[in-house]
């Protein structure tokens, strides 16, 4: 659905978005994690034809970006969700999607079947005759989404689509996300929110100017950290860690970190009954053996933070 | 470029202008001010005045009727900035531009969207302007002062190329200001020309056929000069990444 190859976008001296090479398939939920200033917002433009690209190559939904004659057709298959949902609020929910159908030429039966059904699966089919000025944020942000998918598009882009929502006007907006997943909707989401990322994304790739990695959520997480085990003493001491460092034998990293000892092991299975033995064996009483994975959140601070990412 | 994709665009704005009512009372009193204000002050004035009125009472006429050409360029600054500056004040304009709409057709719906409730509030009001005015100079001047070639020129030459220079005006100085009044302030420059060209006809200046066509001349020039500046500047990416 997306094929990028080295796109680039470049601001007078300042690169905004350097070489992103990404594919993301048809059904797939891609989020783009990054910080203020990643280039995120500037790579979702180049993707949907708002802004030019300065060098690279990329198809979204067949069409090829630069080329003008495309632009048009592009815009026509995908549904954008802006950072800012730009809803005109003194006019109804049912007049804000029908002003979108019309501007994507639909013709009025599909679009009246389309608004009603979008508008009863945001839960605001109620309120469609309702000026908008008078919604929640998070119902305005749904609104939103329900205009990016007015025309029944084949790929959504949506930039921050829970950024400054409360709790629980986020979980509104997250919910729905997760109904578009089960739709099998293509979706490229750029967000801050690494649970969100977690919670609804196929795939995510990191971006910091360039992109630094892409990758499942688990399989980022043991790429970065590899797999640990955490024992929980009663009476953690160095020489319960060197004990179980020579029962491990090599360069294996064993730390000691209050009452815990954290051990990186390569296959839980076959390790962590030796672990457990090397532990006894020191004297060790152990309260708790475990296997944590890091967050989504540890290794994209890892790797914002500039530390190489393992092969 | 597809007139009805830029016909949506301008039917919406229209309906979105229904909602402001500074715009709507602009666009109802201006016309009618001049289509009823300016024959009562000639009824006021021919009242008071016994003297050949043939000598003097065309040029007063003339200029009277230049407000509709000033009152052309008054309406769109205030509908443009409503419709640019507020779409932009709101960000409504990015999900506008991802839509599959050119960017030459979203201009000229909002080009349109200020033409047509002008030029049509102004011909509106020139209608009682004419016929009361014909009714209270008939007697003094002795024939039917309206219609006549200069009201025509006016109304259907100059007035809709001023209301398109100030449209054009009004798209460049959006994309460097941030709110509404601040366009409609930097906007009111274009009234420095017409209000010299009032005053001067109220001195000496006969707005008779040819200065109205030379008028009309120099300001489709300006027009064309000014397209240029506004497409530019109503670009996709200078919208996204340029403008304040």
């Amino acid at each position: 659905m997306i094929h990028a190859e080295g796109l680039t976008k470049q601001f007078g001296n300042l690169v905004a978005v350097d070489g992103v090479s990404l594919d993301i398939g048809e059904g797939e939920v891609f989020g783009l994690l990054g910080p203020n200033g990643a280039g995120k917002t500037t790579t979702v433009r180049m993707l949907t034809s708002l802004i030019s690209k300065t060098r690279g190559t990329a198809e979204v939904a067949g069409c090829e970006l630069g080329n003008e004659a495309d632009a048009l057709r592009l815009r026509q298959q995908i549904g954008v969700l802006p950072e800012n949902v730009g809803l005109y609020e003194g006019s109804s929910a049912y007049d804000n999607l029908e002003y979108f159908g019309h501007l994507y030429r639909m013709d009025a039966v599909t679009l009246r079947k389309n608004i009603q059904r979008l508008l009863e699966m945001m839960g605001l089919w109620e309120k469609k005759d309702v000026p908008v000025e008078t919604f929640s944020k998070g119902m305005k942000q749904k609104l939103a989404i329900a205009r990016a998918l007015v025309h029944d598009p084949v790929l959504l882009f949506l930039d921050e689509p829970t950024a400054n929502l409360d709790p629980e006007a986020a979980k509104m907006v997250r919910d729905t996300l997760l109904d578009l997943k089960r739709e099998r909707r293509t979706i490229f989401l750029n967000t801050h929110n690494l649970d969100e990322a977690q919670r609804v994304c196929d795939r995510v790739g990191i971006l910091r100017t360039r992109l630094l990695t892409t990758g499942s959520p688990s399989e980022l997480q043991s790429r970065v950290f590899g797999t640990r085990t955490v024992v929980r003493l009663a009476n953690a001491s160095e020489s319960v860690a060197a004990a179980v460092r020579a029962r491990l034998g090599g360069a294996r990293q064993v730390e000691l970190s209050g009452d815990q000892l954290l051990v990186e092991v390569k296959d839980p299975d076959r390790e962590n009954p030796d672990i457990a033995e090397a532990v006894i064996a020191a004297g060790g009483r152990i309260r708790e053996l475990s296997q944590p994975g890091p967050s989504l959140e540890d290794v994209y601070l890892k790797l914002i933070h500039g530390e190489a990412l393992p092969s | 470029m597809r007139l009805s994709q830029a016909w949506v665009v301008a039917r919406h704005d229209m309906h979105l202008l229904r909602q402001k009512r500074g715009i709507l009372a602009g666009l109802i009193a201006l016309p009618l001010g001049v289509g009823f204000g300016f024959p009562a002050l000639v009824g006021l004035i021919l009242s008071s005045n016994s003297t050949d009125a043939s000598a003097w009472l065309p040029m007063y006429l003339d200029a009277f009727s230049f407000w509709f050409v000033i009152g052309a360029a008054s309406l769109p600054t205030t509908i443009a900035a409503y419709s640019i500056v507020g779409e932009k004040v709101s960000k409504s304009l990015e999900p506008l531009l991802a839509t599959p709409t050119t960017d030459g057709e979203i201009l000229v719906g909002k080009g349109l969207a200020a033409f047509v409730p002008t030029v049509t509030a102004m011909w509106a009001g020139s209608i009682p302007f004419q016929i009361l005015i014909d009714l209270e100079t008939r007697g003094p001047l002795g024939y039917l002062y309206y219609p006549n070639w200069s009201m025509a020129i006016s109304l259907f030459l100059l007035m809709p190329t001023v209301a398109l220079l100030a449209i054009e005006a009004s798209v460049v100085i959006s994309s460097h200001v941030t709110d509404v009044r601040s366009a409609q302030q930097y906007a009111s420059v274009i009234f420095v020309p017409l209000i010299f060209v009032y005053v001067a006809s109220e001195v000496a200046l006969s707005l008779d056929v040819t200065t109205l066509l030379v008028l009309t001349g120099a300001f489709a020039l300006l027009v064309v000069a000014l397209y240029f500046v506004s497409t530019r500047t109503f670009h996709r990416e200078e919208i996204l990444t340029r403008w304040k």
